[in-house]
C-alpha cells in the first residue's frame, strides 16, 4: 500500500506546529500502525530527516504509552491501543492525518509525544490504599464478594494512555479519575480512604487544568480497555456522598 | 575491544548466605543483619533505577522506612514499567486448595525447574516470602480473581501439580505493578521519593570501591546529570532485547547492568535466556516485536505440522493421517504440555526440516478444532477467548475456524548481575534486584515466578539486607561533579553520545540493531554449537566496528532525541552480546534455556554435565579477556536428576 501521512511536527513544547506531508510505500496491511511509522523514520534518517518522535513501548496494548490522534479519532478507527491498530484498516491511496493527544492538561513534548504527569499526579493525590509493606493482614482475613471484586477489576484495568482525554470535547479527565475510585473504594481495603481519595482525587484533577463532563461519552467510545461510562456518574455519587460526610480536618 | 578468550579468576566462596538448616536461613540473616536507627535513615539517599514490579516495590518501602528515595524510569511514567505486561499469574506457597502445596514444595519445583543451576539459599526464601506476598497485594487492593465464597482463586500452571498460581484475569502483571505504583505515588506525593521520570541511567559512578551515584540523561532537554547517594539499587529488568526481536517491551534495555558491569559487578550466566513456546510469529521485515500467547493455550491446543517436507496446503485439506502431532508423538506422557524449553526446541526442530507452517516456514499449528468438537465453540469462547480475540487482531485470521500458527520468542534472561544472597554486587553498595539479578531461576524460570521475584526482592528482601550495608556506612564523603572520579566518568558518557552524533554514516540504529539480533538468535539462541557460537564471535566484534564507522544518529544531544537513546543502547548490546556467546561457548553442557547441540542424550534431550559445571559463571569485566570466577552450586536438599518428559 501507498499512503499519505499528515503528521503533526513540533520541535518541543516552546515552538509551534504544524502538519507536514509524507508519502509512504510498500507498507504492508500486517503492520501495526507504529511499525507503518517505523518505516517512514528509517526513510528520514538516511534522507538526513528528523525522524517523528512519538510515545511506544510495550507494542501490545498494556503499558498505556502509545498515543496517537489518528484521523481525528484517539488511537484511531478501531477501538483499540494504536499499536494494536493494523494497517489492514487503511486502504492503498487513503491519506491518514496523525496528531498528539490535544488537551490543554497534556502538553506537547515533541511532535507527537505528550507531558501525562497530569495522571500520575492524580494518583498521588490519593489513588491508592495506605497498606505500608509488611502491615497486611492474612489475605483470607477479608473475604471479598466475587461481584465486588470484578467490578474493582474492571475498573482496575484502566492502562493511563489518557485516550478518554483527547477525545473529550472538554479535555476532561474524568473517566481516567473515576476508574481508579470505582476500583479502590469498591473494596473494603480502600473503605478507611473512601472519603478522602475521591475528594483529594477530584481536587486534583481541576487543580491540573482538565476540563468538566457533559456526559459527551466520547471517553467511553474511545477507552481501548471499556471503562464503562457509568463509572463518571458512580464517582460524582462517592463524592458527594463524602462532602456530605466530610470527615476531613 | 573484543573477547578473544577468557580468563580463569579465584573463585567465589561467600555467598552471605547463613548456614544451618535452610527454613532458618533467612531468619538468621535477618537478625545477623545491622539495622539503621529510624531517625539515621533520614539522612541515607538511596537511588532506585526502574519502577517495574522490582524498583517500583523497593522504592515505596524503602521510603516507607524513613530513607529519602530518588528514583529513575525512562519511561514518561512509573506506571509504564514493563512488568506491566506479565499475563499468567504469580505463585505463592498458601496451600489453600489443601492439595499438598508448601513453601518446601515451592522451592524443590523451583529449584528443579531450573535445571539445578540456582543457589538454594535464594530460592527457598524466595518460596518462604511468595505468601507474604500475596497479603502484600491484597492489602493494597490487588484485585485478584476470586471464587463466589469471596476467597481468593488459583490456578495451576506449567507443569506443576499443585495450584498455586494467583491470578488477575490475563493481566496479573499489570494488577501487581499498579499495586507497587501506587505504593510509590504515595511516598513521592508525601516527599520521601524524588521521581525522575523519562531520566535514562547511563553509568554508575564508583567512589573509593562504592557506589555512589549514576549519571543519567533527561529524555526531554537531552541534559546529562548526576546523582549521589548511600547506596545505588539497579531494577532495570532483563537484557532479552539484545535480540531485536523478543516478547520484551521496545525500550526495555541493558545499558544499567551493563554499565555496571564495566565499573566491577560481575555479571552471572549471561547465556541463560528463555525461550517461549507459544508467541505469534513475525509477519514480515517490518516486525518490531514478538507478542506472546499465554501458555494456558496448550492445555486445550494441540501442536502440529504436516508430515511431509514442503506441504503448503491450508491445514484444513491436510488429512488426520498426514499431520504429525509431534510433542504428543515425542513425548507421550506430558505430550503438548511439556516444559517451555523442550516444546520451543521442538518447534525448531519441526521448522528446520522444512514443515514449519506459514510465511518463511517459521511456525507450527495449534489447533483448537478437537477442542471445540469436545467443548463446544461457547466454552472454548468463555475459556480463551480474549486470547483468541488478540490473535484474530494481530494475525486477520479466525483461530475458530483455522488453528492458529505459533513460533518461540525470546521472553526472559535469568542471568544477570550477580548477587550475594543480600542482593549485592561485587560493588559494595550496589544491589541488583528482579529481572537484572541472576539469583533464584538458574537455567530455567518456571511460569508465574518472575511476579514472585520481583515483588520478593523488592517489597522484602532488599529493605531488610540494604540496612545491613548502610549500617556499616554511616556517613558518605559528599560528592560533587568536580570530583576527579565523576568529571571521568561524565565526560565518558558525554564523549560516547558526541561520538555516536558525530559518525554521521549512512546506516540507521535499527538496521544495526536488527542485524545483531537475527545473528545471536540463530547462534545463540534455541540450539547453540561450538562452530556457531564460534562464528558469532567472530562476527560480532565486525558489526561493532561498522557500527562505529557507519551509524548514523539524526538530531542533536541537547533535545528529545529517540534515535540516539535507540543508539546508544545498541553500544551496549553489541559488548553484551560477545559475553553470552562466550558463556554459551564455555558452558559445554546442556540445561534449562541453554541447550548445546554436543551435550545431548541419545533421545535429542538436555544432558547436564554436572560434574564440571555445577556452578554459576560470574564474568568480570577487564577490558579485554573477561575473567570467570565459578560459584559452586551445592545441593544439600534437593538432589540433581536428568528431568524426563517421555
Amino acid at each position: 500500500m501507498r499512503l499519505n501521512l499528515r503528521v503533526w511536527r513540533q520541535k518541543n513544547a516552546g515552538t509551534e506546529g504544524a502538519m507536514a506531508t509524507y508519502e509512504v510505500d510498500g507498507v504492508s496491511p500486517d503492520m501495526s500502525f507504529l511499525e507503518m511509522l517505523d518505516t517512514l523514520n528509517e526513510d528520514l534518517i538516511l534522507r538526513g530527516e528528523d525522524p517523528v518522535a512519538f510515545d511506544h513501548d510495550c507494542r501490545e496494548g498494556i503499558c498505556g504509552a502509545c498515543s496517537l490522534v489518528i484521523d481525528g479519532e484517539a488511537h484511531g478507527p478501531e477501538r483499540t491501543t494504536t499499536c494494536q491498530l493494523h494497517m489492514r484498516s487503511f486502504r492503498d491511496g487513503d491519506t491518514i492525518d496523525v496528531e498528539p493527544w490535544r488537551a490543554s492538561a497534556f502538553p506537547v513534548v515533541k511532535d507527537l509525544v505528550v507531558d501525562r504527569s497530569a495522571f500520575d499526579r492524580v494518583i498521588q493525590a490519593g489513588g491508592y490504599i495506605s497498606a505500608p509493606t509488611g502491615s497486611a493482614p492474612e489475605a483470607h482475613a477479608t473475604p471479598v464478594p466475587k461481584a465486588d471484586a470484578d467490578s474493582a477489576f474492571e475498573h482496575a484495568e484502566c492502562i493511563g494512555c489518557g485516550a478518554c482525554v483527547a477525545a473529550c470535547p472538554n479535555g476532561s479527565a474524568m473517566l481516567f479519575t473515576s476508574a481508579k475510585i470505582n476500583h479502590l473504594n469498591v473494596l473494603p481495603q480502600g473503605s478507611p480512604e473512601r472519603e478522602t481519595r475521591v475528594l483529594d482525587m477530584v481536587a486534583q484533577m481541576d487543580a491540573e487544568g482538565f476540563g468538566g463532563c457533559t456526559l459527551t461519552g466520547e471517553c467511553a467510545t474511545a477507552c481501548p480497555k471499556g471503562i464503562p461510562l457509568p463509572s463518571i456518574a458512580a464517582m460524582n455519587k462517592e463524592w458527594l456522598r463524602a462532602l456530605r460526610k466530610a470527615p476531613r480536618g | 575491544m573484543s573477547y578473544p578468550d577468557y580468563t580463569t579468576g579465584e573463585p567465589i566462596t561467600d555467598t552471605k548466605a547463613p548456614a544451618g538448616p535452610i527454613a532458618d536461613r533467612w531468619d538468621t540473616r535477618r537478625f545477623e543483619a545491622r539495622l539503621v536507627n529510624p531517625a539515621n535513615r533520614r539522612k541515607h539517599r538511596i537511588i532506585v533505577v526502574g519502577t517495574g514490579l522490582a524498583g517500583g516495590s523497593a522504592g515505596a518501602t524503602l521510603a516507607e522506612q524513613g530513607y529519602q528515595v530518588v528514583q529513575f524510569c525512562f519511561q514518561d511514567s512509573p506506571r509504564r514499567a514493563h512488568s506491566i505486561a506479565a499475563q499468567g499469574g504469580i505463585n505463592a506457597a498458601k496451600n489453600y486448595r489443601n492439595d499438598g502445596d508448601s513453601i518446601h514444595r515451592l522451592f524443590y519445583d523451583t529449584v528443579k525447574g531450573g535445571d539445578f543451576r540456582a543457589r538454594e539459599s535464594n530460592v527457598h526464601r524466595l518460596a518462604q516470602i511468595s505468601v507474604e506476598i500475596i497479603d502484600q497485594c491484597v492489602a493494597q487492593g490487588v484485585p485478584f480473581a476470586r471464587e463466589y465464597g469471596g476467597l481468593l482463586d488459583t490456578r495451576s500452571f506449567g507443569g506443576v501439580q499443585v495450584s498455586r498460581t494467583f491470578y488477575a484475569r490475563g493481566q496479573t502483571g499489570q494488577q501487581l505493578l499498579l499495586g507497587a505504583y501506587q505504593a510509590l505515588s504515595r511516598q513521592i506525593a508525601a516527599g520521601n521519593v524524588e521521581m525522575h521520570a523519562r531520566t535514562e541511567m547511563l553509568d554508575l559512578i564508583v567512589v573509593d570501591g562504592r557506589a555512589r551515584g549514576i549519571v543519567a540523561r533527561d529524555l526531554i532537554t537531552g541534559e546529562v546529570s548526576t546523582h549521589y547517594a548511600d547506596a545505588v539499587v539497579l531494577a532495570s529488568g532483563g537484557y532479552g532485547n539484545v535480540f531485536y526481536l523478543s516478547t520484551n517491551a521496545m525500550n526495555s534495555n541493558a545499558t544499567a547492568v551493563w554499565r555496571a558491569h564495566r565499573r566491577g559487578a560481575y555479571f552471572a550466566n549471561p547465556c541463560f535466556t528463555q525461550i517461549h513456546p507459544t508467541c505469534i510469529p513475525r509477519t514480515g521485515d517490518h516486525q518490531s516485536k514478538l507478542t506472546l500467547m499465554s501458555e494456558s493455550l496448550r492445555n486445550d491446543g494441540r501442536i502440529w505440522v504436516p508430515r511431509s517436507k514442503g506441504d503448503t496446503r491450508p491445514a484444513a485439506d491436510i488429512p488426520e493421517d498426514e499431520r504429525d502431532y509431534y510433542l504428543e508423538r515425542i513425548y507421550p506422557s506430558f505430550g503438548n504440555l511439556v516444559p517451555r524449553d523442550i516444546a520451543s526446541r521442538a518447534a525448531k526442530n519441526v521448522c528446520d526440516e522444512g514443515r514449519g507452517v506459514g510465511p518463511g516456514g517459521q511456525g507450527v499449528y495449534l489447533d483448537f478444532a478437537d477442542a471445540i468438537r469436545r467443548m463446544g465453540r461457547a466454552k472454548v469462547e468463555e475459556k480463551y477467548g480474549n486470547l483468541f480475540d488478540m490473535y484474530a487482531r494481530i494475525t486477520a485470521e479466525n483461530p475458530y475456524e483455522v488453528p492458529m500458527r505459533i513460533y518461540p520468542a525470546v521472553h526472559y534472561t535469568m542471568g544477570g548481575l550477580w548477587v550475594d544472597y543480600d542482593l549485592q554486587t561485587t560493588v559494595p553498595g550496589l544491589f541488583a534486584i528482579g529481572e537484572a539479578n541472576f539469583s533464584d531461576h538458574g537455567a530455567n524460570r518456571l511460569g508465574a515466578s518472575a511476579l514472585m521475584q520481583g515483588l520478593a526482592d523488592g517489597y522484602f528482601v532488599l529493605p531488610a539486607t540494604i540496612n545491613d550495608y548502610l549500617a556499616r556506612h554511616p556517613s558518605s564523603e559528599p560528592l560533587d561533579d568536580d570530583h576527579p572520579v565523576v568529571r571521568e566518568v561524565l565526560a565518558e558518557t558525554e564523549d560516547r553520545l558526541h561520538l555516536l552524533l558525530s559518525v554521521d554514516g549512512d546506516r540507521t540504529p535499527d538496521s544495526f540493531h536488527r542485524e545483531l539480533g537475527e545473528l545471536m538468535w540463530e547462534y545463540c539462541g534455541m540450539a547453540r554449537t561450538e562452530e556457531g557460537l564460534t562464528k558469532a564471535l567472530r562476527r560480532i566484534p565486525e558489526i561493532r566496528e561498522e557500527f562505529w564507522s557507519r551509524i548514523k544518529v539524526p538530531g542533536t544531544g541537547e533535545e528529545f532525541n529517540q534515535s540516539l537513546e535507540k543508539a546508544n543502547r545498541i553500544v551496549d548490546y553489541l559488548e553484551l552480546a560477545e559475553l553470552m556467546c562466550l558463556d554459551a561457548l564455555h558452558r559445554a553442557e546442556s540445561c534449562g534455556g541453554h541447550f548445546r547441540e554436543e551435550s545431548q542424550t541419545p533421545d535429542g534431550e538436555a544432558a547436564r554435565r554436572d560434574e564440571e559445571f555445577a556452578y554459576a559463571a560470574a564474568w568480570e569485566f577487564s577490558g579485554a579477556a573477561p575473567v570467570l570466577h565459578k560459584e559452586d552450586l551445592t545441593f544439600e536438599y534437593v538432589h540433581p536428576t536428568q528431568r524426563s518428559y517421555a
